[in-house]
């Protein structure tokens, strides 16, 4: 069957595990967008921009102070993740009470800001970064050559995101931010302090996009447009999957990587443009998204 | 008037007003005198960009609709105008006609899938069919995918006036936006312009009332489709060039971008806020990322603390509607 | 009477001064550098040919002559509209005489139609398509350092030669990858040779890894890349990720600049092969130009796409200067065609009738990290293509000036 479509079965099962490497960012992207979303209403379209910050950071702390890749794990996360909270505090924070479409041109213009720094500074060209000597090399699993580092990516997300979707829907301090989404002041009345959970699930989602950022350092280009090229692909999935679910998010993220992945190997240039047919198609379809409900 | 901050996007407006009338005779005396101080492609392009933005804000402002995908009713129409000139050898009105009217079409497809949804996802919606468009222009042969289509001839216009020249062709490119301009100024003034403000108000309440608000949704989506068509295939006639730029997401933020500055729901709101980022973007030109930063900067501050717009500040100043 | 007389004089030198044809407009050569100044291609174009320019009108005023010149750059973003509306600006409003450099085809490709209409002067160093001395050549526009049929005819040719007898490209899917993809097949089927496959991909991909899979599926001995700039680094960066060098096959960057060299490393670029017109270490004329060139760019050595800007800028001034006006693009153009060239970079040379520069090619290999000893020390030369077999013949082109 598979000579029909033209292509050997090791050919197609190479391109699906690329796929599934591919959805890996697409689903710790898109789990910062869908948590963001989720408990806060507020559509950050800076997260590509906070992706791309991560990266830079992970180069920062090599080029200037020497620490390598696994210090940048922990460190880009958290520095990015803190100025999201300073970008919260300062201004999302008036925009609450207005339709949440201010909110994302706030943080669209944010985006712009961010990346033309960035790209006032450094060019449009990437910045070289390399990969972790522990994760060289590959292994040769007969159908393709997978490089370790790419399985380390597939792995480090799925492990993030589990535990963000466990913490999110099965511990105490989940349940406190689920309810204070649905109903702020009751929750507040409990004498929760709602206004920082809100800062510190944006710095938390903020920081997903940044640890992203770190893993993508050693593969993609660190260049200032790196987030602007990823996120609207991102945002498609974080539609599709449902615009406040987090297992919505996971899942679509990693299943339209494959997609996308299928797509490169039967019609490469159109590539960059399925996930959109198909966020057409689920939207008509079923307008809440595929794990979503509606708000 | 309704305080912008309690949560609406735009301000209702009021039926046309003597200050509004005095308004248009300043701009038109402006846009008369322009091209013997500044230089005529310059204001050609704030032109087309100006139409493009009002056609945009006739959705926002007035039906309430922000649709992330205006681009592709410019860039099909630059297109269709830019093969209809170089390849089928129309003349230019003909070619421009023929691009407003795909873009026209292209609303009415879009249009009917888009409207089923609000807010959000209606903006999510357009984004998605205009990724899909791009594709198509992308990748089709007539498009010339990233050469776009060059050597567009400006022609002659009914055979008699030749094109070629820049200062005739801003005559004529004035007369196309005024055209554009007035007939979206008829339709805010008009009693379908009250229905589009009543369904943009309160769409359950007007639907209790009797109008059927999925056609009078879809009929402002369509002429503002058509008429940012216009601009679009008179854009394509004045570079004499088609391409990529016109029809990707950023510039479905741009004009985004001027109508926010210009003020959402202002009659002459997109056109100052057009004129404002074509001077911004050519002046700022040399210094590279500097446009982007003063784009975003632009976008922050008028949704912090400048939600009305320039126009729509300086309206509110007067205590008039502009 | 005084005041009608000083009129009539006034009016007499206000016609004088109209003729443009019989003196320099504004009174000075203005050159307009445009290229991509902060995106993919900023490296082997960007500021640096500011300051090639700069230094063609240094050594000019050096040798004696007596024009003034003036130099403004601009970011055309690899945007085609970008660049028409900047060149008509230039050209228009702002008394631009000449725009140099421009890469990116689809752009030169615009302002090629823009001098045209101007009648001004285009001298183009850094875009690739061989059309603008085909198809689309103008009397306003001459094509110098490289282009499309002497990259597939170089790098092509030897590889095939050399063993390389099977072929799969990655090309970047727009109207230059498709003439490089297209020119290099040419070569390798007239060689002997066997295409196995072709991918396209999209411009500015960031992540290569399923286009690689299936490069090395095919099991073609060597991947070709017919792309540029970012495309070509990820490329190059994930296909020793992805053992491919280690699979068996060999890479070849069938546009490959100085820059990419040294943005890749000589670890993940070594032993890929190229063609280039210009290298920096060649004699001592280029080292010489190297050293002020470097002064003044923050270090970075320059590419063959500045060296084609500070050569084709002297070459212009003395065109110029022997007709004592720059106001008619095409009567420059046609001198700087009717006079052989001779500058300190490419030589001696010539500008043939379809606008095209005629110089030797050169094939390089990427030296080891073992085998270069000071900065920038990146290639050994492989083999000299001489001059009259690098770049298409005349009559082969179909441009519209040849044939008449």
């Amino acid at each position: 069957m598979f000579e029909l479509l033209g292509i050997s079965p090791q050919a197609l099962f190479g391109q699906l595990l690329i796929g599934l490497i591919n959805g890996s960012f697409y689903a710790m992207l898109s789990l910062g967008l869908a948590v963001i979303f989720g408990l806060l209403n507020i559509i950050n379209f800076t997260h590509g921009a906070q992706y791309m910050m991560g990266a830079f950071c992970a180069w920062f702390l090599l080029e200037y102070s020497g620490l390598g890749y696994w210090w940048a794990l922990l460190v880009a996360p958290i520095v990015v993740g803190l100025t999201g909270v300073i970008i919260e505090r300062l201004f999302l924070k008036h925009l609450y009470k207005l339709d949440h479409l201010y909110g994302l041109l706030l943080t669209f213009g944010i985006a712009l800001i961010v990346e033309g720094l960035f790209r006032n500074k450094f060019g449009s060209s990437g910045q070289p970064y390399r990969i972790p000597g522990e994760l060289l090399g590959g292994q040769n699993l007969g159908f393709m050559f997978l490089p370790n580092y790419r399985a380390w990516v597939v792995v480090a997300s799925v492990v993030v995101c589990l535990a963000t979707w466990y913490v999110i829907e099965r511990t105490k301090l989940g349940s406190y931010l689920r309810a204070a989404t649905e109903n702020p002041s009751l929750v507040q009345a409990f004498g929760i302090n709602v206004p920082r959970m809100i800062t510190i699930t944006y710095g938390f989602g903020v920081a997903l996009a940044a640890f992203a950022g770190v893993l993508a350092a050693p593969i993609y280009q660190v260049s200032p447009q790196m987030g602007s090229n990823l996120i609207i692909v991102v945002f498609a999935v974080v539609v599709i999957g449902g615009m406040g679910s987090i297992l919505g998010s996971i899942v679509t993220g990693f299943g339209l990587g494959v997609i996308e992945g299928l797509t490169k190997v039967f019609y490469p240039e159109a590539s960059n443009t399925v996930i959109f047919v198909v966020m057409g198609i689920v939207l008509l379809i079923k307008p809440a998204g595929l794990f979503g409900r509606a708000h | 008037m309704v305080d912008v901050t309690n949560g609406r996007l735009v301000d209702p407006a009021t039926p046309a007003t003597r200050h509004q009338q005095i308004a248009f005779v300043v701009m038109l005396a402006c846009l008369l005198g322009a091209p013997f101080v500044a230089y005529p492609i310059f204001l050609m392009k704030a032109l087309c960009f100006a139409l493009f933005a009002c056609a945009f804000n006739l959705l926002v402002g007035y039906a309430g609709l922000l649709s992330f995908g205006h681009a592709m009713f410019m860039g099909s129409a630059s297109y269709i105008c830019a093969h209809a000139a170089k390849v089928w050898g129309l003349p230019p009105e003909l070619a421009v006609l023929t691009g407003t009217v795909v873009a026209a079409a292209l609303g009415l497809v879009t249009g009917a899938l888009a409207i089923r949804r609000q807010g959000i996802y209606f903006a999510m919606i357009t984004l998605a069919l205009a990724q899909m468009i791009y594709f198509f222009c992308l990748q089709a042969k007539f498009t010339g995918g990233e050469d776009g289509i060059q050597k567009v001839p400006r022609g002659h216009l009914f055979g008699m006036i030749d094109l070629g020249n820049d200062l005739t062709l801003y005559y004529v490119v004035l007369v196309v936006f005024l055209f554009g301009f007035l007939a979206i100024y008829r339709t805010i003034h008009s009693p379908f312009g009250q229905v589009l403000k009543a369904i943009r108000e309160n769409e359950p309440r007007a639907i209790s009332l009797g109008y059927k608000t999925e056609h009078y949704k879809l009929i402002a989506f369509v002429l503002s489709a058509t008429l940012a068509g216009l601009a679009g295939a008179t854009k394509a006639i004045v570079f004499q060039l088609a391409s990529l730029t016109d029809v990707n997401w950023p510039m479905s933020g741009e004009v985004v971008l001027m109508t926010l500055l210009g003020g959402l729901g202002t009659v002459f709101g997109p056109v100052a806020g057009a004129f404002i980022v074509i001077a911004l973007e050519s002046y700022l030109a040399q210094l590279g990322a500097w446009v982007t930063i003063v784009q975003g900067l632009i976008f922050a501050v008028c949704v912090l603390t400048f939600r009305r717009g320039v126009i729509g500040e300086f309206g509110r100043m007067l205590k008039r509607t502009l | 009477m005084k005041i009608t007389r000083s009129l009539m004089l006034a009016a007499v030198v206000a016609l004088t001064a109209g003729t443009a044809q019989a003196q320099l407009t504004n009174g000075e050569i203005k050159i307009g550098v445009m290229n991509d100044m902060s995106g993919l291609y900023a490296d082997l174009g960007g500021p640096g040919s500011v300051v090639a320019a700069q230094l063609a009108a240094e050594d000019y005023a050096a040798a004696g002559g007596k024009t003034k010149i003036s130099i403004i750059g601009g970011d055309h973003q690899n945007k085609p509209d970008v660049g028409s509306s900047l060149a008509r600006q230039w050209y228009d409003a702002d008394g631009v005489d000449v725009i140099v450099d421009v890469p990116t085809s689809s752009v030169a490709l615009a302002i090629n139609q823009v001098a045209a209409e101007k009648n001004k002067v285009f001298l183009v160093s850094g875009a690739a398509t061989s059309d603008l001395t085909g198809k689309a050549c103008t009397p306003n526009t001459i094509h110098w350092t490289y282009d499309t049929w002497m990259l597939a005819n170089g790098t092509g040719k030897a590889i095939v030669q050399s063993g390389g007898d099977s072929w799969f490209f990655l090309t970047a899917d727009y109207a230059f990858g498709h003439a490089l993809e297209a020119d290099t097949s040419a070569v390798v089927k007239a060689n002997g040779g066997k295409v196995l496959g072709a991918v396209r991909h999209p411009l500015n991909t960031a992540d290569f890894s399923s286009f690689l899979l299936q490069a090395q599926a095919s099991k073609a001995k060597i991947i070709g890349l017919a792309n540029a700039g970012g495309d070509t680094i990820n490329a190059i960066k994930q296909s020793s990720e992805f053992g491919v060098v280690q699979g068996g096959q060999n890479l070849a960057g069938l546009l490959v600049f100085l820059s990419d060299v040294n943005s890749l490393g000589l670890k993940t670029a070594q032993g890929l092969i190229l063609t280039e017109t210009w290298y920096w270490d060649m004699n001592d004329n280029n080292r010489a130009f190297t050293k002020r060139f470097a002064a003044k760019n923050g270090g970075k050595y320059p590419t063959m796409a500045h060296a084609g800007v500070y050569s084709s800028l002297s070459h212009y001034f003395k065109a110029v200067d022997a007709l004592k006006a720059d106001g008619d693009g095409k009567v420059v153009v046609a001198k700087m065609k009717e006079m052989p060239t001779d500058d300190p970079l490419f030589g001696k040379g010539v500008v043939r009738k379809d606008g095209r520069k005629i110089h030797p090619a050169y094939l390089f290999e990427v030296k080891k990290p073992e085998e270069s000893k000071y900065p920038y020390d990146y290639y050994k030369l492989k083999a000299t293509i001489p001059a009259d077999q690098a770049f298409r013949p005349l009559n082969e082109g179909g441009c519209p000036l040849v044939s008449g």
